[in-house]
């Protein structure tokens, strides 16, 4: 009997992810102005950084053992995938502002399963933009000196990445609940992704940057990608271990929002 | 509205410019101070924000029908537009000297002197004419502030496929300099970071000024035009 209960809240969850999932992956791929930006902005990041740029790979003491296409293409992956956790944050907060979240919440028999559907959607967006720019790279000739299983181990990273970011974006959007808020989704991400080593290797950088990139968790991820598609990985287990972390704290973060939704009625 | 256009730029500049100083060790680069080189680029990105201000206001008068009430009076388009255009240029004045101030307390000495940094004022005042002119012809166009706010990213593509991380001559990647070398903006950056890290250079001088005084005439001549059209058809 108490197995049976499980196995229905389990179906129940599933069903409400599905449904929300499918609502904001269909709003998303319908509307341009939602879709275009996601999709044009990591292009357009990559071609200014691995175009403009790739002269910094002969730097003294540059010492990443792939081209500068593919150091560059690791870090807009996971910018990618980070923004589009943040911006499937946007439409929770849109939902709310809307009163579209209020009747989500009545007619859900187990809310966490919205958040798991955002979550999908999250991923589902950010699967085709993925998509598009290892497309782009590839055509660009970047080298990938991993094995299959490093790569999917990069793109693992990145799915982490994801998730965490729509987990604080999901956290912020159920507790403002208006797109007011985007800013304070959007603005420390981006800091924490242009506060690592962006333009060269950890070691190459000196002064303030430097420090504060040394306490940034996003320089682990970044560092363990490079190494994943470079074939050499280097602290891939530590990187993991952030990725799992930044999920944990931002799960609880999410959770704690959806409750606060809740009872804000 | 103020704030973002001083700000902003300058976070960028000082998280790029740490990223990147290991770039000053290339051979051929032209300073040792990448803070120095990349101080150019807040005065075009301020501009780019003049822009938006400058459209944006007016998408709002027209959303809002204040300019069809003020196309009832006698006001001329052409005061209308100076009056806008007015803001803006001062505002970009504002936005140039706070960059210099900014740049000063950061270490960075000015090549061409005091005088070079009036020059860079005048320099300022003309390219957010230029871009605020554009901003005011897209407003007019489109009579949307989401239209024009939706034009952000696009000219950030001109921003950021310009010389304004690598000189052009560093660029190794052959389409990436092809494309810097033909878009304006690249000589924008390059007028003023020449008054920066060279002193006078005549050259970069007058393709800067060449440049920015050929986009605010076209700029300037659409949004006149435009302007026309809207008071015509209200």
């Amino acid at each position: 009997m108490g197995a049976q209960t499980e196995d229905d809240a389990n179906v129940r969850v599933w069903e409400v992810a599905r449904g929300v999932a499918w609502r904001t992956l269909h709003n998303v791929l319908t509307t341009p102005a939602l879709l275009v930006p996601g999709l044009l902005f990591p292009l357009f990041f990559f071609t200014a950084f691995a175009g403009g740029l790739s002269q910094v790979s002969e730097v003294p003491g540059f010492d990443y053992e792939g081209d500068y296409t593919s150091f560059q293409f690791v870090f807009v992956l996971l910018q990618s995938a980070a923004f589009g956790g943040v911006f499937t944050g946007f439409g929770i907060a849109r939902d709310f502002e809307g009163g579209f979240g209020r009747r989500l919440l009545l007619a859900s028999p187990n809310r966490l399963g919205i958040l798991v559907g955002y979550g999908l959607a999250a991923l589902g967006r950010w699967a085709i933009t993925a998509t598009m720019l290892t497309i782009v790279a590839v055509v660009a000739g970047m080298q990938v000196g991993g094995r299959p299983v490093d790569v999917v181990g990069l793109y693992t990273l990145a799915v982490l990445v994801n998730v965490a970011a729509l987990c604080w974006a999901a956290g912020l959007a159920l507790r403002f609940r208006t797109i007011q808020i985007g800013p304070v989704m959007q603005m420390p991400v981006f800091l924490l992704l242009f506060f690592a080593p962006v333009y060269v290797p950890l070691d190459l950088l000196s002064g303030w940057i430097a420090a504060v990139a040394r306490f940034n968790p996003v320089t682990y991820l970044l560092e363990a990608g490079r190494s994943l598609i470079s074939g050499v990985p280097t602290e891939v287990a530590l990187a993991f271990g952030l990725g799992f972390c930044l999920i944990a704290v931002f799960a609880v973060w999410a959770v704690r929002g959806l409750r606060r939704a809740e009872i804000a009625g | 509205m103020a704030v973002p256009p001083l700000l902003f730029p300058v976070a960028l500049m000082l998280v790029n410019s740490a990223g990147l100083e290991p770039s000053t060790m290339l051979p051929g680069f032209p300073t040792d101070s990448f803070l120095a080189f990349a101080l150019a680029v807040p005065f075009i990105q301020g501009a780019l924000f003049a822009t938006m201000n400058a459209g944006t206001d007016l998408a709002r008068d027209i959303q809002t029908g204040f300019l069809n009430r003020l196309s009832l009076t006698s006001l001329r388009g052409s005061s209308l537009l100076a009056g806008l255009l007015s803001g803006i240029v001062v505002l970009g004045l504002i936005q140039a000297a706070f960059y210099v101030v900014v740049g000063v307390f950061c270490g960075v000495r000015f090549a061409s002197g005091p005088g070079g940094v009036l020059v860079l004022l005048l320099f300022s005042m003309l390219i957010c004419l230029g871009f605020g002119a554009l901003g005011s012809f897209l407003a007019l166009r489109t009579g949307s502030g989401e239209a024009v706010q939706g034009m952000f990213p696009l000219l950030f593509v001109f921003l950021f496929i310009s010389s304004m991380n690598t000189p052009r001559d560093l660029i190794a990647v052959d389409w990436f300099r092809f494309l810097a070398s033909i878009n304006p903006v690249s000589y924008l950056i390059e007028c003023v970071r020449s008054l920066i890290i060279t002193g006078w250079d005549a050259k970069a001088l007058a393709l800067g000024f060449g440049v920015a005084v050929v986009i605010a005439a076209v700029s300037l001549c659409l949004a006149s035009w435009a302007l026309r059209r809207r008071m015509t058809r209200t």
